[in-house]
């Protein structure tokens, strides 16, 4: 980059320090969903204890500190949350496993087709609903139906990273050592909470992977990464 | 059959018919099967108002379970941290919320540059925050394909424009081990450390890493440390 421009980046960079929160997995990603209960913390996939199968896990409101915060977090009635999985290869979700709370139940929906796709949803009734009750600390409530375990409630975060030290890395403050050898840096979610759903889904029921994007982008050569659903979280906010 | 037991058999009959349709009129058993489960009143099986039996489930007031409306989304997410790392301003983030996914390619309402050129700029711009610390010309510091072989303009189009987690059914989930790329997302993943070597270690993985005087940038120090995962849900208790 020019170097009429490098006092511009510092200070950009600079401004965003200021921002205690500036990056995480997307824990607190925009300043419109910070702070509130469709702030989206994680997603993670893989394969479950049952080969067969996929643990889709969307964790939310994170961080949440220990003991009040965390005992006093809810999911939200009017935020649904969305599983969106792409089998086609286009980006866009052919099948959604949907999530919302009622009462002291989350309610699952899905996997089904989505009755429209993109940033609106109405919740799919019509599919397969497997009920859990929302599990408040200790205790796991898991409910086994429709070939799916369902879960949902407080966790601690999964996540780790030195938060604190890459604020200060970003905003150039401690260049340019970087960041902290292992010994010295510190994982800032170490002690906190999130609020978490899982869901374990049969492949047989997410339809037959696309070839991976890496190799249809000709990142990678043909064999080089296996057939992948592409899959995103949405939390989404009843308008109506 | 002669035709007067055939017009006997056809009286009794319309006889029978008219005595259940009185019967059907009159039987409370018959309004069961008429009742629904949106007539406002506890009737047929349910077991609160329009709830129960089968109708929704029941809350604990004894109404129905209401999931109608239409929900707009707030937040989503793909990958780990490309929101947050890659946008630079509140406004790219909130719009990066706002944008579906398979439309992040193109330009949008409000946006002077694609979500692409955004996230290109702003990784350079983490370049030149070091270059001037390190008292070199920032035209001399500039991103270098990364292990993947990807440039800064493909690493960030897979970024912007193609943001989801790749989940393969078969094989080896990771999201990257060295050998398997982007066929999922365990919990244990260190996506820190692999997206920051993606960002800063260049070609061979180490160009920034501390060592023969360079930042370190491709490890922020910490890993899964005292977590424990074991089966489903897989998460541990809260602290």
């Amino acid at each position: 980059m020019k170097r009429t421009k490098i006092i511009a980046a510092i200070g950009m960079v600079g401004i965003a320090v200021s921002s205690v929160f500036l990056l995480s997995a997307d824990h607190v990603d925009a300043p419109q969903v910070e702070g509130t209960k469709s702030d989206i913390a994680d997603l993670y996939a893989f394969e479950g204890d049952n080969p067969n199968n996929t643990v889709f896990i969307a964790t939310i409101q994170g961080p949440l500190a220990s003991g009040q915060q965390t005992a006093n977090a809810q999911f939200d009635e009017d935020v649904l949350i969305e599983f969106n999985i792409d089998n086609t290869g286009d980006f866009v979700e052919d099948l959604v496993i949907q999530a919302i709370r009622r009462g002291d139940s989350m309610y699952f929906f899905g996997p089904a087709a989505p009755a429209e796709t993109g940033l609106e949803s109405t919740v799919n009734t019509f599919a397969a609903r497997t009920a859990v009750k929302i599990s408040t600390g200790e205790e796991v409530e898991v409910t086994t139906a429709n070939s799916l375990n369902v879960y949902a409630g407080p966790r601690r975060d999964p996540f780790y990273f030195d938060f604190n030290r890459f604020n200060l890395v970003a905003s150039g403050s401690v260049a340019p050592e970087g960041f902290l050898p292992s010994g010295e840096a510190s994982d800032f979610f170490e002690d906190l909470n999130v609020l978490s759903v899982a869901v374990e889904v049969p492949n047989s029921m997410l339809g037959t992977a696309p070839t991976h994007v890496a190799v249809a982008a000709e990142i990678l050569p043909p064999g080089g990464a296996p057939n992948a659903y592409n899959v995103w979280v949405s939390t989404k906010r009843k308008s109506n | 059959m002669k035709i007067y037991k055939i017009t006997a058999v056809f009286v009794a009959i319309c006889i029978s018919l008219l005595f259940v349709q009185c019967n059907d009129d009159d039987d409370n058993a018959n309004i069961i099967e008429q009742s629904t489960c949106s007539d406002g009143i506890l009737n047929g099986e349910e077991t609160g108002i329009d709830c129960g039996g089968p109708c929704e489930a029941c809350e604990d007031t004894g109404v129905a379970l209401d999931f109608t409306g239409t929900f707009i989304q707030e937040d989503v997410m793909g990958r780990p941290g490309v929101n947050t790392v890659f946008s630079g301003s509140d406004a790219v983030k909130d719009l990066f919320n706002k944008v579906p996914t398979a439309m992040r390619g193109t330009l949008q309402d409000g946006q002077t540059e694609t979500f692409q050129a955004t996230f290109q700029n702003t990784l350079e711009l983490y370049h030149d925050v070091y270059a001037a610390a390190l008292m070199i010309d920032p035209e001399d510091l500039d991103y270098e394909e990364n292990i993947l072989g990807m440039n800064a303009a493909t690493f960030t189009t897979v970024l912007a424009n193609f943001d989801a987690l790749q989940v393969a059914p078969e094989g080896t989930t990771t999201y990257y081990d060295g050998t398997n790329i982007l066929t999922g997302r365990n919990l244990n993943d260190d996506v820190i450390d692999i997206s920051l070597t993606l960002m800063f270690g260049g070609m061979s993985g180490t160009r920034f890493d501390g060592n023969n005087g360079t930042p370190q940038l491709t490890s922020d120090g910490v890993g899964v440390g005292t977590r424990v995962f074991g089966a489903f849900p897989h998460l541990e208790i809260p602290n």
